[in-house]
């Protein structure tokens, strides 16, 4: 560096609190590492492949849903209506399933329509009317909820042909597909944060929203854009769930909204916005998986574990705020 | 207490073994250590009843190191704090408020939905504890009262949020007196104030004054320190540099002991050749902010524009930039009509802005220098949807090199950054996207003295570049010293339209409270 810190105010102080902040970032990191490790120790099932594949792929839609939520979230704004974007979705790619009927592209994409209508509507809403996004899909989720059940007259839609079951239910290399759909639209969902215009501009509006407008940042299409691709990723979760189950459920995805906030808050996204990372993020998500699974493994019931997870939740904020008010 | 009628100075000399001045409050040796860099180095103050002490040094000295640890918000490594005979080792706030120290913070802390006097009484609302019953009645009373007596007419029963920001810092100093503080420390109270409100304030310090009331005066403005303070002291890198009554100090001594070197001229000599006419504002209104404003600017050209708080400066540039909507009239750039909706209209076509508000318009905290100066840019360095890491960085380190921009690196994030830096990061950005006019609101606000002169510096390299640059600005030397025209408002009109050689400040001043 040329031109180094000179009168500024503590050009050590500097160093350190990037220091600091550096092993903020890895923190999660660490813990998921000692989760494991610790897992692997207690329960000799837990280190195995097997075990391990399986943990993924259960991860995967909940991963998905996060990916989506993390970049509404860094934006500063929240979306509660994914849970119900995934049974709208469901009962609409189940629709058009079933054996004989239409191809299998057919269904993926009437499913992501609908996902990305819902998004778009949560957009469209937030930005012209400054309802606080909170509200407006906190409405979005009880309007999705219900026309699952219209659409569905309240019963599951089965009999789905092969093709479709093969999207989350078949293999690829000897790989599980959910668990190569989570690796693919993982880099994607990196890309768009970290290199592109978009995403840099999210950051931007959930940092400083005054400041980025006066930067010349439409923010209106920049919302718009982040809520529809919030509403598409929790189509292909939906998706990727009525093929696992082989079913379209209207009453699909019930509390989803929450895991998928949970773990991008778990893996360091800030709700006040502006921060945030789909590494942390995949993080978030695995370690909500991979503890449940350990769990379960151990025998410790439904009841205790959402105790645990709670506790994690609050934990991970905690120790995040601890780390920001070191700085 | 003695009556004089000159410049508070009382013949008081620090050395002096005849007089034993009744110090209040004494620091000895006060020494603070962040991460190993000392943020403060054996610093020490004296200060008398009644007195107004003003705490001088640029940015980064020390001096919000030093008052917060005065009112216990940090403890100190050594040294110590004797208030009223006895030593102050307390280190919480509350308690230190209790004895007697408070303190107005230039951001104002109050609860906007709140009433005045429920915001005057805001923790002290009754001693006998959190279930008490509140006398609201009894409150609005004794805040009446106590308003009244500061000779403001404020009503205790209005919510906070309908004041303007003047009448809070009044409520703020009525809240310091109904705590019975015998010091208040006043961090930058004028920043947001208009000259007759500065008034108002001055009259209450000076009533203050007579009850024995001691000030530690925080400021930039250099003629509101030797019109209020008595004593002032001066830091400088986190040390002390010396403290001398204000009457044996003038402008450029106080400067030079500030910066610790001379600063021969405050305004640098522009060779800029005035060019084509770039911005022409014709008949450009507003309901309730301005009316029939019009002018020009050209290339090269600083347009200056003056007036009070409220005179509808700021409103004029938001609505060029786009921020605002207008109700009539028409904007052109280079000769063509502009219809500007958006900042993004504006930027597009060669405006930049650079606001008063840095915090709130300037930049994004969490993002790094590099990052918040290629936003206004960032097409610029993209190819399809995706950033050029290599062009972005590259123009960063350029600009950063080039403003001369102190930072620890371009991925620095820019809360780090002290004023006057978080500035030229502001204005970097405008520069990236390349505008033909550049509109700076208060561009010095809240800047130490050795980073003015480089933002006037940088004006002048401006226009020597070809730009158009309108400046608004509330110093009038700073207005003087750099506009080759001046446009004066008064109440959302345009009073005065004066070239550099008919502008003084009191023809400013004339035309402002026109």
């Amino acid at each position: 560096m040329e031109n180094p810190v000179q009168t500024d105010r503590n050009p050590v102080g500097i160093s350190t609190k990037n220091r600091i902040r550096g092993i903020g970032q890895y923190g999660i990191f660490i813990a998921f590492i000692l989760i494991c490790l610790v897992l692997s120790v207690v329960t000799p099932k837990f280190l195995t492949v097997s075990n391990l594949t399986i943990v993924v792929t259960q991860v995967s839609i909940n991963a998905l849903l996060a990916f989506g939520v993390t970049f509404v979230i860094i934006t500063g704004g929240i979306d509660l209506s994914i849970g119900s974007t995934v049974a709208v979705t469901s009962v609409v790619a189940a629709s058009f399933a079933h054996p004989d009927t239409y191809p299998v592209v057919v269904p993926i994409l009437a499913g992501l329509a609908a996902g990305l209508l819902l998004g778009a509507f949560n957009g469209l809403v937030i930005t012209k009317s400054k309802v606080p996004p909170f509200i407006v899909t906190l409405g979005t989720m009880t309007i999705g909820r219900g026309l699952a059940l219209i659409l569905s007259k309240g019963r599951p839609v089965s009999n789905l042909s092969d093709s479709f079951n093969f999207i989350g239910g078949g293999h690829l290399l000897g790989i599980p597909t959910p668990i190569l759909i989570l690796i693919v639209f993982f880099i994607i969902c990196s890309v768009v944060l970290k290199k592109t215009v978009l995403g840099r501009y999210m950051y931007a509006v959930g940092g400083n929203e005054q400041a980025a407008q006066a930067s010349g940042i439409q923010l209106n299409k920049v919302k718009m854009v982040v809520y529809t691709l919030c509403g598409g990723l929790a189509a292909l979760a939906g998706i990727l769930l009525t093929s696992r189950i082989t079913t379209g459920q209207p009453n699909a995805g019930v509390g989803f909204e929450l895991d998928a906030i949970a773990a991008a808050i778990i893996g360091g996204t800030s709700t006040s916005g502006g921060t945030g990372t789909m590494t942390g993020t995949l993080i978030g998500a695995l370690l909500i998986g991979v503890i449940s699974n350990g769990l379960d493994l151990m025998n410790v019931t439904s009841y205790y574990q959402q105790v645990v997870m709670g506790i994690i939740i609050i934990g991970a904020v905690v120790l995040d705020s601890l780390n920001q008010n070191k700085n | 207490m003695q009556k004089v009628s000159f410049r508070g100075f009382r013949g008081f000399d620090p050395n002096s073994p005849i007089m034993t001045p009744d110090y209040i409050l004494t620091v000895r040796g006060l020494t603070k250590t962040f991460s190993g860099v000392k943020a403060l180095d054996q610093v020490q103050l004296n200060l008398r009843k009644g007195e107004v002490h003003a705490l001088m040094g640029e940015n980064g000295a020390g001096k919000s190191t030093f008052m917060k640890i005065l009112i216990g918000l940090h403890t100190p490594d050594s040294g110590e704090i004797i208030f009223e005979g006895s030593e102050l080792k307390a280190s919480d706030v509350n308690e230190i408020l209790k004895k007697g120290i408070s303190m107005i913070h230039q951001e104002i802390l109050i609860v906007p939905e709140l009433t005045v006097a429920q915001n005057i009484f805001l923790g002290q609302e009754s001693n006998r504890g959190f279930f008490s019953w509140i006398d609201e009645k009894k409150l609005n009373q004794k805040a009446g009262i106590l308003l009244e007596q500061m000779g403001v007419t404020i009503s205790p029963t209005t919510p906070m949020k309908y004041l303007s920001v003047a009448e809070m810092q009044m409520v703020e100093i009525a809240k310091a007196i109904s705590n019975d503080a015998k010091v208040i420390i006043m961090d930058e109270p004028t920043s947001a104030l208009s000259d007759k409100e500065v008034a108002t304030l001055f009259g209450i310090i000076r009533d203050l004054k007579k009850k024995g009331v001691a000030i530690i005066y925080i400021s930039h403005k250099m003629d509101e320190i030797f019109e209020i303070s008595d004593t002032i002291t001066v830091l400088r890198d986190g040390k002390y540099i010396d403290t001398k009554p204000a009457a044996q100090l003038d402008t450029p001594t106080l400067i030079k002991l500030m910066v610790g070197r001379e600063i021969d001229s405050l305004f640098p000599v522009s060779v800029a050749q005035k060019g084509a006419e770039i911005l022409s504002v014709k008949n450009l209104s507003r309901a309730g902010k301005f009316s029939d404003i019009t002018f020009a600017v050209h290339a090269g050209e600083v347009l200056g524009i003056a007036g009070l708080m409220g005179a509808g400066r700021t409103e004029i540039a938001r609505a060029i930039f786009g921020l605002d909507p207008v109700d009539s009239g028409e904007i052109y750039l280079r000769g063509k009509q502009l219809i500007i909706k958006t900042p993004q209209d504006a930027i597009r076509s060669g405006i930049g802005y650079v606001s008063e508000d840095r915090k709130k318009l300037g930049f994004i905290p969490g993002m790094s220098v590099k990052h918040n100066m290629t936003l206004a840019s960032l097409p610029n360095h993209a190819k399809g949807l995706f950033i050029q890491d290599k062009s972005e960085t590259a123009t960063a380190a350029q600009m950063i090199a080039d403003l001369r921009i102190k930072t620890a690196g371009a991925d620095q994030k820019v809360t780090f950054l002290s004023g006057g830096n978080q500035q030229k990061v502001v204005i970097g950005k405008v520069l990236l996207a390349s505008p033909d006019l550049v509109i700076l609101d208060e561009p010095t606000r809240g800047i130490d003295v050795g980073a003015k002169f480089e933002i006037y510096k940088l004006i002048n390299r401006l226009v020597s570049d070809g730009i158009a640059v309108i400046m608004i600005s509330s110093e009038l030397p700073e207005i003087l010293g750099l506009s080759d025209r001046i446009l004066v408002l008064s109440k959302g009109k345009q009073t005065a339209l004066l070239t550099k050689a008919e502008a003084t400040q009191e023809t400013i001043m004339q035309y402002a409270v026109h």
